[in-house]
């Protein structure tokens, strides 16, 4: 074992990250698989069903817990359909360009006090950019595919993301302000010393924002007019089939994920534990570590499940007032709010 | 809009009912029947498949009054008949399109002497065009193989007659 530690500490940086980006991206991809799994069941629980538990079983205990590579072997199998009137390469590298951004910000994530993958300063501003180039893929998907209901899929989706991110950007504003920096694991270590200082009951209004403002990101119900099956058959992803459109699917959930792990990052202090302030650093409750934040990111992404099982679709105009007129108002709000706060010494960033 | 709606809104009271309900869903008793291994009670009334019923000494009840013809909305059942050798009126062609058929029962209710009856079998399938015709032969042989599950389900419905 202490040859190992050894051996591993010999190992050039970009060795150790090359390891960690490995096992990133394995472990999202899992997580991904199962996330589906999960939503099913969630969704199925809430509508009175017991949800897929047909696929296998761990010891009897949890019916269907390989549903999600029969889905993906299905998938894998399929033949990927190309329509003859599509541009034909744009075709086949928007699934990527949607999926690589919903890996790639990982990159900047905090897992665990002692583990960045890239400790970058302007960490917020990369993962910002990052997910904002997701939606290329989607609006080039749409083009691409050469259809109508496609190409009307991508305009809504464009048009929404675009009004969401900047609320969005403004929430994110308020946690810059707060923090002071704008590297995420500063970011959490602004909101050390117990619940009290985590930035979700100082800024809630920019928290709730934020959340839904996550949820129009990521195109989930209720805000996913751009696949809006009873309007525009499937959206932006209406002519792919077989592993291309796993790719969308893909990209989808980890995008989830990844809005999930950010709102525990910004405003539920990621790794910190929530006991903290009561037990102290060092005890085994009171200990930071990745644990935390899977726990918030577990109880954000079921969120988006419940939210999904809760909420009809919003008419899409409704989606452009809500961001426009509603979202943008309260997180311009807060900020000034905030600045008073940070001027007149109140809150937990005055230390 | 008023001050109460404002507040209404900005608290987004009615989002947080929508999800109280479904939150206290997640953990009320499941209805899913698991259906292979569980299934629902069947009514011996259930009108499933379609059988043709023979006398207990193996001569056909069917005497081809073609009521059941005549009182079927869907059309679904062809009637031919002829004298038979024994000089009684036997039908000749017996076919029910089970693709017309909506299973309403009527071709049971208008007969005259229980010839025609629908059974509790519903897992049935084609796989074949042409197989959704059921001729008077597959008809009887139906109703030869299940003869005493439909005699049981129409001794038990008899009393509600």
């Amino acid at each position: 074992m202490a040859d190992l530690l050894a051996l591993w500490d010999s190992l050039p940086t970009y060795l150790q990250s090359t390891f960690w980006i490995l096992v990133v991206t394995v472990a999202l991809i899992l997580s991904v698989a199962f996330t589906t799994l999960w939503e099913r069941k969630v969704i199925g629980w809430m509508q009175l069903r017991k949800g897929p538990n047909r696929v296998g079983s761990l010891f009897g205990l949890v019916p269907g817990i390989f549903q999600p590579f029969a889905d993906v072997i299905k998938l894998l199998l399929k033949e990927v359909v190309i329509p003859s009137a599509s541009n034909k390469w744009l075709f086949r590298i928007a699934p990527a360009i949607t999926l690589i951004p919903a890996f790639a910000a990982w990159a900047v994530m905090p897992l665990d006090p002692a583990l960045v993958i890239a400790d970058i300063d302007a960490g917020l501003l990369y993962v910002l950019s990052l997910t904002s180039v997701g939606v290329y893929g989607v609006i080039l998907a749409g083009w691409a595919t050469n259809s109508k209901y496609a190409f009307l899929g991508a305009m809504r989706s464009a048009a929404q993301v675009v009004a969401y991110e900047i609320a969005m950007g403004f929430a994110l504003v308020g946690v810059v302000m707060a923090a002071g920096t704008l590297n995420l694991g500063d970011i959490i270590r602004a909101q050390e010393g117990g619940v009290s200082n985590w930035f979700f009951l100082w800024l809630f209004p920019l928290f709730v924002v934020y959340l839904i403002a996550g949820v129009a990101e990521t195109n989930r119900a209720p805000f996913d007019v751009a696949e809006g099956e009873s309007e525009i058959v499937a959206g932006f992803h209406v002519e792919y089939s077989g592993i291309a459109f796993a790719l969308f699917f893909l990209a989808e959930y980890a995008n989830m994920i990844l809005i999930s792990a950010l709102t525990a990052v910004f405003f539920l202090g990621g790794w910190l534990s929530p006991f903290e302030g009561l037990l102290g650093a060092d005890s085994a409750l009171g200990a930071p570590g990745f644990h935390w934040l899977f726990l918030k990111l577990f109880f954000f992404l079921t969120c988006f499940m419940w939210y999904r099982a809760t909420f009809p679709r919003y008419r899409y105009d409704q989606i452009m007032r809500l961001g426009w007129k509603i979202l943008i108002p309260v997180t311009l709000v807060w900020i000034a709010v905030e600045g008073l706060m940070v001027y007149f010494q109140v809150g937990p960033w005055s230390r | 809009m008023s001050v109460q709606s404002v507040v209404k809104t900005f608290l987004l009271t009615e989002l947080l009912t929508g999800l109280s309900v479904t939150a206290r869903t997640l953990f009320r008793k499941k209805v899913t029947i698991n259906y292979p291994e569980e299934r629902t009670p069947q009514s011996p009334r259930f009108r499933g498949l379609h059988a043709l019923r023979r006398y207990a000494n193996g001569e056909e009840r069917c005497i081809a009054c073609k009521l059941c013809e005549a009182v079927c909305p869907a059309l679904a059942i062809t009637i031919e008949s002829d004298v038979a050798d024994d000089g009684t009126r036997r039908t000749t062609r017996y076919d029910i399109d089970l693709f017309k058929c909506i299973y309403c029962g009527f071709c049971e209710e208008a007969c005259p002497v229980d010839a025609i009856v629908e059974t509790r079998i519903h897992e049935y399938h084609m796989e074949n065009r042409g197989e959704n015709i059921m001729t008077k032969d597959k008809l009887l042989a139906v109703g030869e193989r299940y003869a005493s599950l439909i005699d049981a389900d129409k001794a038990a419905d008899a009393r509600y007659r």
